[in-house]
C-alpha cells in the first residue's frame, strides 16, 4: 500500500485518478435504460416517421410544455416539412387530458393524422397515448383512424456520461471554478479570501443597477453592457486591492479582512437591490454572455477554460507565479532575496477579487438580473475546491490544474448524489465525508512521500 | 573517570542500521554512554548524528540493532517509551511553549489526564528543587519568551530531569549562547555528571568539546569511524576523523589587498539596539563585526540592508550617498546579506535550489514578466560548478541540502546579481568543518577579486582568524576597532565586547 500511494503516477496525477474513479463510480450508478428526448433525437424520429410505408402519413406532435420539449418537437416538424410529410399539429400539452382534448379537436375538425411522435416520458406516463385509448378515438373520429404514436428508441446507457449532462455539469460550475483560480493564487501565498461569494453578488447587482439607471436601461448599447460588465469587476479587483493593502501595510489576517468584506459586500447587495429579490436586467443581449456558445461550446466554459490555461502559464512561466510561490512558501526569505513581497500579495488579492467579479457578472448574464443571494457559501466551496486540489492551507504549494481537478472532484460528486436522487440534507452530508476522504488520501500519499 | 570494564553501560546501542528511501542514514553504528560521563558526539552534517539521536528518543524505529540500558534490552519505539526508559532529548529549539511559564512548560503533559487540576504548589515546590539541583536560579513564574536564551536552555534541561532522565542528549546547546553563559552551562554539566547522568554532547565547536567531553565517538556517512578519550586526541586529528582527510589549516587567511573605500556608513540609528553606527568597508578587505549575541550586529545590517527602517544615519556607495528604504533596493544597489538563519531567511525551503537562485535574478532571466528557465539553468549550473555546490540537479528542493551548500546557493544568488558588499551574518553557523573551509576559501576569492566583505561572526577564532579588520559592537554602540587581528588576543576582543573596555587597537 505504501508503495502504491509513493509512485510517481499517484504522487503526480493523484487527484487525476480520483476524479477517473469518481466518473466510473457515478458512471456505473447511473447506468441504464436512456431515453432521448434532444433535438437530435427528434430528428431521428422524424426520419424513422418518413420511412414509413405509404406516402400519407400525417403526423402530429405531441409532448409537454416545457422548453427542452419545444426544442424537441420543433426539430421533429422541421425535419418532417423538409422531408415532406405532413404535420397536422404540434401539441404542447401541459397534462394528458389537455392534450386528449386537443387531439379531440382535431378528429372533430376531422384533421388527419394517423402517427403520433412523441417521447419516452409522455409515451409511457400519458394514458391518452396508449394505443387502447388512441384506438378508442379512432373509432368515434374517422380522422384519426388507424393513429400510431412513435418515440425514439430507448437504448442502454449512462445519464452521467451523455454529452448534455457532461456540459451543463462543466456549465454550472464554470463560476465555482473561475473563481478557484483567484483563489489557488490567494491560498498560495498563505492567504484566504472568504469574500468571493459576496463579492460575486456584489458584482451581479453593479451589473444590473448600473444598466438600469447609468447603462441605457432596456436601450442599453452593447458599448453600455460592456461597461457594465467592466465597472463590476472594476470594483471587485478594487475590493481584492482593498484587502491586500490591508493585509500588507496595516498586517490585519486576511481572513479577518475578508471576512468583514464578506459582510460588507452581501449587505451593499442587498441595498442596492433595494430589498427586492433581484434587479431585472431589461437590456437584450446581456443573457448572450452566458448564452451564447463558441463552436458549440458555451462561452462560460470557454472562458473557464481559457482561465485556467492563462493562470497555468502565469504560475509556470512568470516571475509573478515564481514570486508568488516564494512569498507563500517564506515571506522572509522572499523580501530578503529582493521579491516586492507587498505588491504580490495585492495583486493575489485583486486577482481573486476579478474572479469573484467575473463570475457575478456571468451570474447576472445568467439570470438577467442581479441577485443579492447570489453566491452564498461559494466561499466555502471554492476553497474546498483549491484545498481538494492539493493546494496547502499553509502556503507555497498548489497546482492550477490540481485546482481544475478539485473543481470537478466536487462537480461530478454533487451531479452524481443528485442524479441519485439523495435529497439536499443527505448530499450535504455526503458531500462533506467525501471532500474530507479526498484531503485524507492526500495527506496520506504526502506523508508516506516525506521519509526524513 | 569511572571504569568501564567493571561496570555495566548506562546505555548501550548495538549495530544500529537505518535506511530511508535512497539513502542508508546509519549502517551498523554501535554507541556506549556510561553513567556521570559526558560523551560527545561529532560528524559532519549529514553524517548520522540526528538519526541516532531520533532512534534513541523513540522518534524513529532502527531497521537493525538493539539498545540496551543498564544491560536489558529496551525498546524505544515512540518518544514516550523512550522518556519512560529514561532519556531526555533537548533539542537545538529547547521545544519549549513561548507563552507559557517556566513552571508550565516543565510540566507540560506531565498530567495524569486532561481535566486533571494543576498543583500549583508541588509544581513550584518540584521546580524549584529542579533548578536546585542544576544550581542555576531561574524565575519559575516568567514566561519563557521573556527568559534569555541561556535561561531558556536551563528549563529545557530542567524539564527532562523531571521525567527522570538519566539520559541526557544535548543537540548544539551552545549554539545560542553567548561565551559567558557558555561557561555556565559547563557548570550545569559538571553537576549533573556528579549526579551520575550521562550526557551525549553533539557540537560542531572543538574547542567546547576538549572542555565539556570526557570521550568523542565519531560518525562519517552513517558508520563509526572511531572514538577515543578526549585527552588522547588533538583537534587536528578530530577534524580529520571527521572529513576523512586532513586539513592544512583552520582558517585559510590569505592576506588581501585593501583598495578604495567602497561603503560608508554615518551615524546609522534605530534605538536602542542600534546607535549611531558609523563605519567604511574597502574593496578586498573582510571586515569583521564582533560582539555578544544581541549586540546589534544583526540589526545594524538589517538596516544597511534596508530590511528595516532606519531612524537616521547615511550610507554612502562609491562615493555618492544612496536612499535604501527595501532589501529589493538595496539589491539594487549591489549590496546582499547572506543571513544568519538560510532556512527560515535565506531560501524558500519547499522551493528548488535552482528556482531560488532566480527569485532574486528575475531581471536577468525573464523577458516580459516570462521566466526563461534554460537561461536561469545554464546560469545556475555555472555556480554548481564555481562553487562546488552538491547538487543532483536544478530541482531539488533546497531544504534537502546540507547547511553548507544551502549556504553556496544563497553565495550563488548573489554572485549573478554582480553584488559588490556582500554581507556573510554567521556564515558557517551549523556548518560542518569541510564546508566551513570551502566557505572561506570562497570568501578569500570574493575578497581577492575587489568585493567588499562584512562578516558578523560570534565565534572569535573565526572573527581572529579571517577579518582583516574588526568592529566590535557592544549594547548597540561601537566598542572599539581592531586594524590588525593578527596581534589581538581572543580575550582582548572579549574585553571590548562586554564593554569592559572602550578603546582601539
Amino acid at each position: 500500500m505504501k508503495r502504491l500511494l509513493q509512485s510517481k503516477l499517484i504522487t503526480d496525477y493523484g487527484m487525476v485518478l480520483v476524479l477517473v474513479l469518481l466518473g466510473a463510480l457515478v458512471t456505473w450508478a447511473t447506468w441504464g435504460e436512456q431515453h432521448p428526448d434532444d433535438p437530435g433525437a427528434g430528428k431521428h424520429l422524424a426520419n424513422g416517421i418518413v420511412e414509413l410505408p405509404g406516402d400519407d402519413t400525417h403526423v402530429a406532435v405531441v409532448v409537454r410544455q416545457t422548453k427542452s420539449d419545444t426544442e424537441y418537437a420543433e426539430a421533429i416538424a422541421t425535419q418532417l416539412k423538409d422531408k415532406g410529410v405532413t404535420v397536422a399539429a404540434i401539441i404542447q400539452a401541459r397534462t394528458p387530458r389537455d392534450a386528449r382534448v386537443e387531439l379531440v379537436k382535431l378528429g372533430e375538425q376531422q384533421v388527419r393524422v394517423n402517427a403520433i411522435a412523441t417521447h419516452h416520458f409522455c409515451f409511457s406516463t400519458w394514458g391518452v397515448l396508449q394505443q387502447s385509448a388512441l384506438d378508442g378515438l379512432a373509432a368515434n373520429y374517422p380522422s384519426l383512424k388507424g393513429v400510431k404514436p412513435f418515440k425514439p428508441a430507448s437504448r442502454m446507457g449512462s445519464t452521467f456520461l451523455s454529452k448534455k449532462n457532461l456540459v451543463s455539469i462543466l456549465n454550472q460550475n464554470a463560476p465555482i471554478a473561475i473563481m478557484a483560480i483567484g483563489m489557488t493564487f490567494v491560498i498560495i501565498t498563505a492567504g484566504i479570501d472568504l469574500s468571493v461569494g459576496s463579492l460575486m453578488a456584489l458584482s451581479a447587482l453593479i451589473t444590473a443597477v448600473s444598466l438600469r439607471d447609468w447603462f441605457g436601461g432596456p436601450q442599453a448599447s452593447s458599448l453600455g453592457l460592456y461597461s457594465a460588465f467592466a465597472s463590476a469587476m472594476l470594483v471587485c479587483t478594487l475590493c481584492g486591492v482593498f484587502v491586500g493593502l490591508m493585509v500588507t501595510s496595516f498586517q490585519v489576517p486576511p481572513f479577518v479582512v475578508t471576512l468583514a468584506l464578506m459582510m460588507m459586500a452581501r449587505g451593499c447587495s442587498f441595498i442596492l437591490a433595494g430589498g427586492a429579490d433581484s434587479v431585472d436586467i431589461q437590456a437584450s443581449g446581456a443573457e448572450l454572455l452566458y448564452s451564447g456558445t463558441i463552436f458549440g461550446v458555451p462561452n462560460q466554459i470557454v472562458l473557464m477554460l481559457v482561465l485556467f490555461v492563462l493562470a497555468h502559464v502565469v504560475m509556470s512561466h512568470t516571475a509573478l507565479g515564481r514570486y508568488v510561490y516564494a512569498v507563500g512558501g517564506n515571506a522572509q526569505a522572499a523580501r530578503l532575496s529582493g521579491v516586492p513581497v507587498f505588491r504580490v500579495i495585492i495583486v493575489v488579492y485583486a486577482i481573486c477579487g476579478a474572479a469573484a467579479g467575473l463570475a457575478g457578472v456571468l451570474d447576472a448574464s445568467h439570470f438577467t438580473s442581479g441577485r443579492p443571494k447570489a453566491g452564498e457559501f461559494y466561499e466555502l466551496q471554492v476553497i474546498a475546491a483549491v484545498v481538494v486540489g492539493g493546494a496547502s492551507l499553509m502556503g507555497g504549494e498548489g497546482k492550477i490544474f490540481g485546482t481544475f481537478i478539485g473543481a470537478m472532484i466536487l462537480a461530478v460528486i454533487q451531479n452524481g448524489l443528485n442524479m441519485q436522487g439523495v435529497d439536499s440534507y443527505r448530499a450535504n452530508v455526503v458531500y462533506g465525508a467525501l471532500i474530507l476522504v479526498a484531503v485524507l488520501l492526500d495527506q496520506l500519499r504526502n506523508r508516506s512521500s516525506r521519509w526524513a | 573517570m569511572i571504569d568501564s570494564s567493571s561496570t555495566v553501560p548506562l546505555l548501550e546501542m548495538k549495530a544500529i542500521s537505518k535506511s530511508f528511501p535512497g539513502v542508508r542514514a546509519l549502517n551498523n553504528v554501535d554507541l556506549t554512554l556510561h553513567s556521570g560521563e559526558v560523551l560527545a558526539l561529532l560528524g559532519e552534517n549529514g553524517a548520522g548524528k540526528s538519526t541516532l539521536i531520533k532512534i534513541l528518543g523513540g522518534a524513529h524505529t532502527p531497521d537493525e540493532g538493539t539498545v540496551f540500558i543498564d544491560g536489558k534490552q529496551t525498546r524505544m519505539d515512540s518518544p514516550t517509551a523512550a522518556q519512560r526508559a529514561g532519556v531526555g532529548v533537548i533539542y537545538q529549539d529547547f521545544n519549549l511553549v513561548p507563552a507559557l511559564t517556566a513552571r508550565e512548560n516543565i510540566f507540560l503533559g506531565q498530567h495524569s489526564h486532561l481535566l486533571g487540576r494543576t498543583k500549583k504548589s508541588e509544581e513550584r515546590r518540584k521546580a524549584e528543587s529542579l533548578f536546585k539541583r542544576i544550581g542555576i536560579d531561574v524565575n519559575i513564574e516568567s514566561l519563557c519568551r521573556d527568559l534569555p536564551v541561556a535561561q531558556q536552555q536551563i528549563v529545557a534541561i530542567a524539564k527532562v530531569l523531571s521525567l527522570d532522565a538519566r539520559i541526557v542528549v544535548m543537540d548544539e546547546p551552545t549554539a545560542a549562547l553567548t561565551p559567558r553563559e557558555v561557561k555556565g552551562l559547563a557548570a550545569v554539566i559538571d553537576e549533573l555528571k556528579s549526579q551520575g547522568i550521562g550526557i551525549i554532547y553533539i557540537s560542531h565547536r572543538l574547542d567546547e568539546i576538549e572542555q565539556f567531553a570526557d570521550r568523542i565517538t565519531v560518525l562519517r556517512d552513517g558508520k563509526h569511524v572511531g572514538g577515543r578519550p578526549i585527552g588522547q586526541i588533538t583537534r587536528d586529528e578530530m577534524i580529520e576523523l571527521m572529513v576523512g582527510r586532513s586539513l592544512e589549516n583552520e582558517f585559510p587567511k590569505a592576506k588581501s589587498q585593501a583598495g578604495d573605500v567602497l561603503l560608508t556608513v554615518k551615524n546609522l540609528s534605530r534605538a536602542p539596539v542600534v546607535q549611531n553606527i558609523s563605519f567604511s568597508l574597502h574593496r578586498g578587505e573582510i571586515l569583521g563585526f564582533a560582539g555578544l549575541v544581541g549586540a546589534g550586529r544583526t540589526e545594524t545590517v538589517r538596516l544597511l540592508f534596508g530590511v528595516d527602517a532606519k531612524e537616521s544615519g547615511e550610507i554612502w556607495l562609491d562615493g555618492s550617498k544612496v536612499n535604501i528604504t527595501s532589501p529589493a533596493q538595496a539589491i539594487r544597489h549591489g549590496i546582499c546579506l547572506l543571513t544568519e538563519d538560510r532556512n527560515s531567511q535565506g531560501l524558500v525551503s519547499g522551493m528548488s535550489v535552482q528556482e531560488n537562485f532566480g527569485l532574486a535574478n528575475m531581471k536577468w532571466f525573464s523577458k516580459l514578466g516570462f521566466v526563461n528557465s534554460k537561461n536561469e539553468g545554464l546560469a545556475f549550473n555555472n555556480y554548481v560548478d564555481q562553487l562546488t555546490i552538491k547538487v543532483t540537479d536544478g530541482s531539488q528542493i533546497a531544504q534537502t541540502l546540507s547547511g553548507g551548500n544551502q549556504q553556496k546557493v544563497v553565495l550563488a544568488k548573489w554572485l549573478q546579481q554582480n553584488a559588490e558588499v556582500l554581507i556573510f551574518d554567521e556564515p558557517t553557523r551549523g556548518i560542518d568543518v569541510g564546508a566551513k573551509y570551502e566557505i572561506y576559501l570562497l570568501m578569500n576569492e570574493l575578497a581577492a577579486q575587489g568585493k567588499a566583505i562584512l562578516m558578523i561572526s560570534s565565534e572569535l577564532p573565526e572573527i581572529l582568524g579571517m577579518s582583516d579588520r574588526i568592529i566590535v559592537m557592544h549594547e548597540g554602540k561601537v566598542a572599539g576597532e581592531i586594524t590588525d587581528p593578527a596581534e589581538v588576543t581572543q580575550e582582548d576582543v572579549m574585553r571590548l565586547a562586554t564593554g569592559s573596555v572602550m578603546a582601539t587597537m
